[in-house]
């Protein structure tokens, strides 16, 4: 072999190699459609031909029990999936709005200037400490079992939904401050100091350079942070609360079969799928828009 | 000269244990234009920012037509509004438009009208070339034509004075000249301007002083052709070789 540099050009090779050529253009259509068919029905035929795949789907996904978990029949002792599901919902909204507006304020706190508001900052700050460190299962059963024993009155009176939903409100609003603070500081210096250097008060600055430009950057992954709330509405279920998944639990112990549980998981992705595209769809514009810029 | 603008005396800044201005003095009379010059790291932002109260000072006086600004009773938002600020990175707001960038401190830092603020916006655009653009955001701009509404922008505050940072650095060299004509045209207008840059030809041609900045002061000022042409200062005279 010689090359250039020892005196003796040769001519260099600049083809692609041949595999590289076969997946190009319609051979690539051809081997994405062989190796999705080859994976997933692989898949497909592992669960199927299992020595326990016949026994796992009559206890998981039998359609009979499905139906008969979804609508429930409190005379044999199990309550609808499908209606728990109107538990779960009103607990993710409510828990949501608060969160959202919880979120924002310890945010705030968090980011203050003012000398005068150093307590806050410090309340805030251990807050965000605190209750992105302990489990929300904890949360939700030291709200869920504690207030009760209280014995204040209204506070202590209320239903274990009610418990729950407060419980997700207090541990999600520590990420989600997270999340906005993130935003916040995600926005370059210089914005902040033109928008001073125009006159405008911090507050002024804050509402009308840097929070608008925060909120293009914080929504996907505050979209993520609910689509998780959503799911975590099933915790709610530990303290008794018959919502989704506690039916399907009470109907596995009922009728020995957890085709209940395959129910409650449908109903959940029916709920976090909408979302979780949604989500992805502003990324995917996000970035188009990032890189028209650029 | 007449009535002095701005008084910067003795002006210390410390970032940690790092002391960036060691004492400045530099006066600034109404209708001039002061060029800024020195190394880079030599402290010109730092000085911009503090003029501007950006920055809290650790040391000295600045004074705004004679009035003290460490005064306790002073608005540091409200002396801002006097004096405006451009950037080397331009800073425009990008979520804005052009025209709702130059409108934000009109509107909200002075309560002016927006119909009467928005007239005279479109005239500064229209000096500019740029009225067509007005409605833009700022990412469709060229860099030359977004330092130009930078520049509008700080204008249509009608402030008493003009801090310049480094406004052509970071721009493609085709597109200096057309920021270096603006700021030209305004000073033959009689703004008053203190202009950090390391733009020798224009420092020679538009300021009437120069002053160095060195190790965080003032080492040498005087009348921009006899401080650039005949350097007193080996340090100055270094640094001008450096630049050339
Ligand atoms: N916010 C800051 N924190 C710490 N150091 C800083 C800060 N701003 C500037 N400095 C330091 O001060 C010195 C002067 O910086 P600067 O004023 O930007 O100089 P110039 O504009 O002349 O290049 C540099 O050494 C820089 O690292
Ligand atoms: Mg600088």
């Amino acid at each position: 072999m010689s090359s250039a540099i020892d005196g003796e050009p040769v001519p260099p090779d600049l083809f692609a190699s041949r595999r590289r050529r076969l997946l190009a253009g319609r051979g690539g259509l051809v081997a994405s459609t062989v190796s999705g068919v080859v994976v997933i029905g692989g898949l497909a035929a592992v669960f199927w031909l299992a020595p326990g795949g016949a026994t796992v789907r009559y206890f998981f996904f039998n359609p009979h029990f499905m139906w008969q978990a979804f609508v429930g029949d409190p005379s044999k002792g199990f309550y609808s999936v499908g209606l728990g599901l109107l538990t779960n919902l009103w607990i993710f909204a409510v828990a949501e709005a608060l969160v959202l507006v919880c979120g924002m304020l310890i945010a705030s706190a968090r980011l203050s200037q003012s000398p005068v508001l150093f307590p806050f900052r410090l309340l805030s700050t251990a807050y965000t400490d605190v209750f992105r460190g302990i489990p929300i299962l904890l949360v939700i059963l030291m709200i869920g079992f504690g207030l009760p024993e209280l014995n204040l009155g209204y506070i202590s009176n209320q239903s274990p939904a009610v418990y729950g939903c407060a419980a997700l409100v207090v541990s999600y609003s520590a990420y989600v401050a997270e999340v906005y603070r993130a935003g916040v500081l995600s926005i370059p210096h210089g914005q902040l100091l033109a928008s001073r250097s125009l006159g405008l008060s911090h507050g002024a600055t804050m509402r009308r350079v840097i929070l608008p430009q925060a909120v293009r950057t914080v929504i996907p992954p505050l979209l993520n942070d609910l689509i998780s709330l959503q799911k975590d509405t099933a915790l709610v279920s530990v303290l008794g609360a018959i919502e989704t998944t506690r039916a399907a639990q009470i109907y596995s112990s009922t009728v020995f079969n957890f085709s209940g549980y395959a129910v409650a998981a449908i109903l959940f992705l029916l709920l976090t799928i909408p979302m979780t595209r949604f989500t992805d769809h502003l990324i995917a514009r996000d970035r188009a828009r990032r890189l028209a810029g650029a | 000269m007449s009535e002095v603008v701005l008084a910067l005396r003795g002006v210390r800044k410390r970032f940690k244990d790092h002391e960036v201005l060691t004492g400045v003095s530099l006066a600034l009379s109404r209708h001039e234009v002061v060029c800024l010059i020195g190394a880079s790291g030599s402290g010109k932002s730092t000085l911009l920012r503090c003029a501007n109260l950006l920055e809290r000072i650790d040391g000295g006086d600045i004074e705004l037509f004679g009035q003290s600004l460490l005064d306790p009773r002073i608005d540091p938002d409200r002396v801002r509004r006097h004096i405006a600020m451009v950037f080397q990175s331009f800073n425009l707001f990008p979520h804005l438009s052009v025209i709702d960038n130059i409108l934000l401190g009109p509107v909200h830092a002075l309560k002016r009208p927006r119909a009467e603020v928005r007239a005279e916006a479109m005239e500064l655009l229209e000096r500019i070339g740029l009225a067509a653009r007005a409605q833009d955001y700022p990412d469709r701009l060229s860099g030359g034509q977004q330092q130009r509404v930078a520049i509008v922008r700080s204008l249509a505050m009608r402030p008493s004075l003009l801090l310049l940072d480094e406004v052509t650095s970071a721009l493609d060299p085709t597109l200096v000249g057309e920021v270096l004509d603006l700021l030209t045209d305004l000073a033959r207008q009689g703004t008053t301007m203190l202009v950090a840059t390391h733009e020798m030809g224009f420092a020679r041609d538009v300021a009437h002083r120069v002053a160095f900045l060195e190790s965080g002061r003032v080492i040498e000022e005087g009348p921009a052709r006899e401080v650039l042409d005949h350097p007193r200062e080996p340090a100055t005279r270094a640094f001008l070789e450096r630049v050339r």
